[in-house]
């Protein structure tokens, strides 16, 4: 007999009974495991989905709706405060400055990620540059006829993107910056740049916050003060800028040594070498890191709350004091909102970066 | 420039200077506020630490509004509400103070503050006044470099139970187990009342207060202690608030006051004397529905408050109507209290302690002549 007579008939592909048997249970370790898994998603995935929506207060005006037994999220809660948590104790008559930016960064924002969509060196100007000044006007105002809003007066998921956004846009050039100064052959730029990487890698971003928040007036006479939001922001950009230029570091250290031979011998000055051959290939090998960073960076934001900047977490969390909106569900609820917008941003954040991912990577995808 | 990603580099590089040279000329005119710039610009800015006599008062005046510092959300002493205005018992003194400087009582910006930070803050002169249900102890008055201008709310360790525990008082709680916070001055102040009197208890610790009281709310514990203003907060977020009492035992003591930094003394008494302005007004009967008529009256005691007679605002830098406009703003201690923890409140707090001294409290200001 030969080999191709002793096997059994071909599996029937596509039944479900079939996807169940190969994927699922094809020995006995895996069937344990599908079985345990079976049993977790079935302790926590109903409840969940009950409290969440069956068993949830969809409608009411004050705490008396959400009261009384086996009652499940709270949503009036949401309701009520969405404006706090989206905008903080931003002017109501002023929101639509805020509305505004939303929308503007939006429109700025998808063309870029459409690789196919024209004017992509435009786009990036628009973005990049005349995007952040129309914000910052539209935002701080102190214009004729936008009233200025100071920025204890920010809050809510306003400021976890401005801080966010800051600390993304700062953090990539400069990380890349960093990252081609630790391995430059000039000792002096070498050495600042691995003292600044380290030093901010050393400390704690809790602890770079709480200095720039508290102890720096103490430094400072009072008018020179800057202001608590942008100190932060410095604070954030540069701690997230240490973090890059080790991830980006990382995609350079992959570039095999004769991509910068063949560049130079082909008569590339070394910002030709960099910009056309090393860095394409090293940010491409980077990408999962960078987005990783990215992810990472918008989760620190919710720290701001510890220099007294309520952020979208740091607003539920004060909104839950408010005693006429205290129910003994309440916490649960406002961290559940406050978890699902965190969770949007983060999985379109990921989502696109596979996406990319695949793209760039369609010439040598195995 | 071919290559889309290198183009894309030099957009980031052009977008990163462009922010670089448009943050330090915005960071000072724009993000600061116009207020501050206009300090700035008007020089003569005194260093915090120099702050003599007055300075702390010129400075608020020269800013148009008042710096406070209050917590990051605590039921009836300073918390946002659905609109994002704060309220609560420490938010109106701070307003009380705003209408004193300013005779407007909405001059004034709130920085929430967390326990760890509050005191960093107000030495720092992040903010004038810290008015963040803090404990007035000896440490905190002799060795921060602070001074407590009063006690706007007495407060103190007590316990909540089950209603059908059958438990009415604190003694009854020998060999219970008691939920609580971990790492707070409460465990310390538990085992002192429990060691004290020779009665057994176990103790149950968390690292979150959310974590304690579901605890409690599930069974896990027969009480659940924490300062009594807090058990009010804390009932509202059980299943059955009804079912729960709080013993009338208080074991700690625990004033909550106002701090100013030291070395100011007009500020401090500013602080001091717009508290006994709103236990005085209490006392006299004047409330922000009344005082217009009160401004008639020909109560020696009222017409000297309400600068009628005598100058006691200008002993301390404020105008003649100075309590006049505390009690449009906010109204008198009384109301403060009502409108904040009081009975008609979802916290349902009495007077208790908090009372006059003329109703069997321990509220006593010292007269305004």
């Amino acid at each position: 007999m030969s080999a191709i007579d002793m096997m059994g008939p071909p599996q029937k592909s596509g039944s479900v009974l079939g996807w169940l048997r190969r994927n699922l249970f094809s020995s006995i370790g895996n069937t344990v495991l599908t079985v345990i898994a079976a049993y977790l998603l079935w302790l926590t995935v109903p409840p969940l989905l009950n409290f969440a929506i069956f068993d949830a207060v969809w409608t009411g005006d004050t705490r008396e709706a959400c009261l009384g037994e086996g009652k499940g999220a709270c949503w009036p809660l949401v309701w009520a405060n969405f404006d706090q948590f989206i905008y903080g104790r931003y002017p109501a008559s002023e929101i639509w400055r805020v509305n505004i930016v939303f929308a503007l960064g939006f429109i700025a924002l998808v063309p870029m990620l459409i690789p196919s969509a024209p004017a992509k060196r435009f786009n990036v100007i628009l973005l990049l540059v005349v995007y952040p000044l129309i914000a910052l006007v539209l935002l701080a105002g102190d214009r004729p006829g936008l009233p200025p809003v100071p920025t204890s007066e920010w809050g809510g998921l306003l400021v976890t993107l401005v801080v966010a956004v800051t600390g993304i846009v700062v953090s990539l050039p400069l990380g890349i910056v960093l990252a081609l100064g630790r391995r430059s052959s000039m000792p002096a730029i070498r050495m600042l740049s691995i003292i600044f990487i380290e030093f901010w890698r050393g400390v704690p971003l809790v602890t770079v916050l709480f200095m720039a928040s508290v102890m720096l007036p103490l430094f400072l006479p009072e008018g020179l003060s800057p202001d608590n939001l942008l100190r932060c922001l410095v604070g954030v950009a540069l701690f997230s800028s240490a973090y890059m230029a080790e991830v980006v570091r990382g995609g350079l250290q992959a570039i095999p040594a004769g991509q910068y031979e063949a560049a130079r011998a082909a008569g590339l000055s070394y910002w030709q070498t960099m910009g056309l051959v090393v860095l394409p290939q090293a940010l491409r090998h980077v990408i999962p890191g960078i987005v990783n960073t990215f992810i990472g960076l918008f989760k620190d934001t919710t720290l701001v709350l510890i220099v007294g900047i309520f952020d979208i977490l740091g607003q539920v969390r004060a909104q839950l004091s408010d005693p006429n909106w205290t129910v003994p569900q309440g916490a649960l609820t406002g961290y559940l909102f406050a978890g699902i917008v965190f969770w949007i941003f983060c999985f379109g954040m990921s989502q696109y970066s596979n996406f990319m991912e695949r793209r760039l990577n369609a010439g040598r995808g195995r | 420039m071919r290559n889309p990603v290198a183009a894309l580099l030099l957009g980031i590089l052009i977008g990163a200077g462009g922010l670089y040279f448009m943050l330090p000329y915005d960071a000072a005119a724009v993000l600061s506020g116009r207020a501050e710039v206009a300090v700035s610009a008007g020089g003569a800015v005194p260093d915090v630490d120099r702050a003599g006599a007055g300075e702390t008062l010129q400075r608020i005046k020269r800013r148009g509004f008042l710096h406070c510092g209050v917590s990051q959300g605590l039921a009836g002493f300073s918390s946002p509400d659905e609109r994002g205005r704060w309220s609560g018992i420490d938010v109106d003194y701070c307003r009380a103070i705003a209408a004193a400087i300013f005779g407007d009582g909405e001059k004034v910006r709130f920085r929430p503050l967390s326990a760890k930070d509050r005191f960093t803050a107000l030495q720092s002169g992040e903010v004038d006044i810290l008015s963040r249900n803090t404990t007035w102890t000896m440490s905190r008055d002799t060795q921060l470099g602070f001074d407590f201008a009063g006690v706007i709310y007495y407060d103190g360790q007590a316990f909540m139970v089950r209603k059908d525990s059958g438990i009415t008082n604190a003694r009854q709680l020998a060999g219970a187990t008691i939920c609580t916070q971990t790492g707070t001055t409460t465990e310390l102040n538990l085992a002192d009342y429990f060691r004290g009197r020779g009665l057994e208890y176990r103790v149950l610790s968390f690292e979150k207060n959310d974590e304690a009281i579901s605890a409690y709310d599930q069974g896990r514990c027969d009480g659940y202690t924490t300062d009594a203003s807090g058990l009010y907060a804390e009932r509202l977020k059980m299943q059955r608030p009804e079912d729960n009492i709080v013993l009338p035992e208080i074991i700690s003591k625990e004033p909550l006051g106002p701090v100013v930094r030291q070395g100011d003394p007009q500020w401090a008494d500013i602080a001091r004397w717009t508290l006994s302005a709103l236990l005085n007004a209490e006392e006299l009967g004047i409330t922000s529905e009344n005082i217009e008529e009160m401004r008639e009256s020909e109560n020696p005691l009222v017409r000297r408050l309400l600068g009628a007679e005598g100058s006691y605002g200008a002993s301390v830098g404020l105008g003649p109507d100075w309590v006049i406009d505390i009690v449009r703003a906010v109204g008198n201690y009384g109301e403060i209290f009502e409108r904040n923890v009081g009975v008609d409140t979802p916290l349902g707090i009495e007077r208790g302690l908090n009372a006059l001294w003329t109703d069997g409290g321990v509220m006593y200001a010292p007269p305004i002549r």
